[in-house]
């Protein structure tokens, strides 16, 4: 059986040599309502015949599991690149029921989230160690020079892995790309809206790029 | 409001700084490391402090370093000179918030009671 898989595992690696295809894990990364979720789905939608991977929200942490999504075969720059796409709950350092009471979520549903939300980030951090590249998802709108963003970039250096900062929301009227660029000038940087998919082509060129 | 040196840090293991910040914060303390925390510490510091969150006795921490430099020069890399980390602010997230941060200033405002 161990001959047989062995041979198997290299008739792969032939075979996606030959055809150039190339396969990375790639973790979606970034603080609560950057959009990671947002992005996954339109990767999804874009590849995976409208395929969605978690549910969007307005609420922070919405996401508060990881979600793992294997084999997204994107084709760009005349090359072909296998993903396995992980949508990782937002990284925060403070978690604050309050704040989701704030949204109209009830005292107890509230506790429950932060809980959740607490063992969410844990688990963001874990998945660092089980990565090939990070797609660090910022909100344009926002300053970029959270301590997430910094951890997260400094981490990605640190392991020497590949990192690419996608600037989303540049739909919205306050949106500033240029502010991100400016705050990490040494990493590239694709502006994109997730939600409506402007600019999205030129983020799978980037990934290709990048990671393949 | 505690200023740790970066000798004081350079004796530590990562897990004593860790320990030493969080312990200091959820009292109620503003912690400034003079030489601030490596990137793996940082985010294990992140890790232990949502382990230790309660709902109304702590909600976590605020953090603010400057964003890091990107590599020594190549005369650092040839005499081993390692990079020092850089100043870094700790305190408890319901009195410690930031104001303003760029690649040069941090500008945080701290309440003093609850």
């Amino acid at each position: 059986m161990g001959i047989i898989s062995s041979l198997k595992e290299s008739l792969g690696t032939w075979i996606n040599r030959i055809f150039k295809k190339k396969r990375a894990k790639i973790g979606l990364y970034g603080p609560p309502n950057a959009g990671k979720t947002t992005l996954a789905n339109r990767i999804l939608h874009d590849w995976c015949e409208g395929e969605s991977l978690g549910e969007a929200s307005p609420i922070p942490h919405e996401t508060r599991r990881a979600m793992r999504r294997e084999g997204v075969v994107i084709n760009a720059n005349g090359s072909s690149i296998e993903l396995d796409i992980v949508d990782t709950p937002g990284m925060a350092t403070k978690v604050d029921f309050k704040e989701f009471m704030a949204f109209g979520l009830s005292e107890a549903e509230s506790k429950k989230r932060a809980k959740e939300a607490t063992e969410g980030v844990i688990e963001a951090i874990k998945w660092l160690d089980d990565l090939d590249g990070v797609l660090l998802v910022m909100d344009s709108t926002e300053d970029p020079y959270t301590q997430v963003n910094v951890v997260v970039i400094g981490n990605m250096e640190a392991r020497k892995l590949p990192l690419l900062i996608v600037a989303n929301k540049m739909d919205l009227p306050n949106a500033s790309p240029a502010r991100i660029k400016a705050a990490f000038p040494q990493h590239a940087m694709v502006s994109i809206s997730a939600l409506e998919g402007s600019n999205i082509d030129n983020l799978y060129q980037a990934i290709a790029a990048h990671f393949g | 409001m505690d200023l740790i040196s970066g000798e004081k840090l350079e004796k530590m293991t990562s897990m004593e700084k860790i320990r030493l910040i969080l312990d200091k914060v959820k009292k109620g303390k503003i912690v400034v490391l003079e030489c601030g925390l490596t990137s793996d510490e940082e985010v294990r510091l992140i890790e232990m402090t949502m382990t230790e969150i309660r709902v109304d006795e702590f909600s976590g921490i605020e953090i603010e370093s400057y964003p890091s430099k990107k590599e020594g020069s190549f005369l650092d890399k040839i005499f081993g000179r390692a990079l020092k980390g850089r100043m870094t602010v700790i305190g408890p997230a319901n009195q410690l918030r930031t104001i303003e941060k760029d690649k040069y200033q941090i500008s945080t405002k701290v309440s003093v009671g609850d």
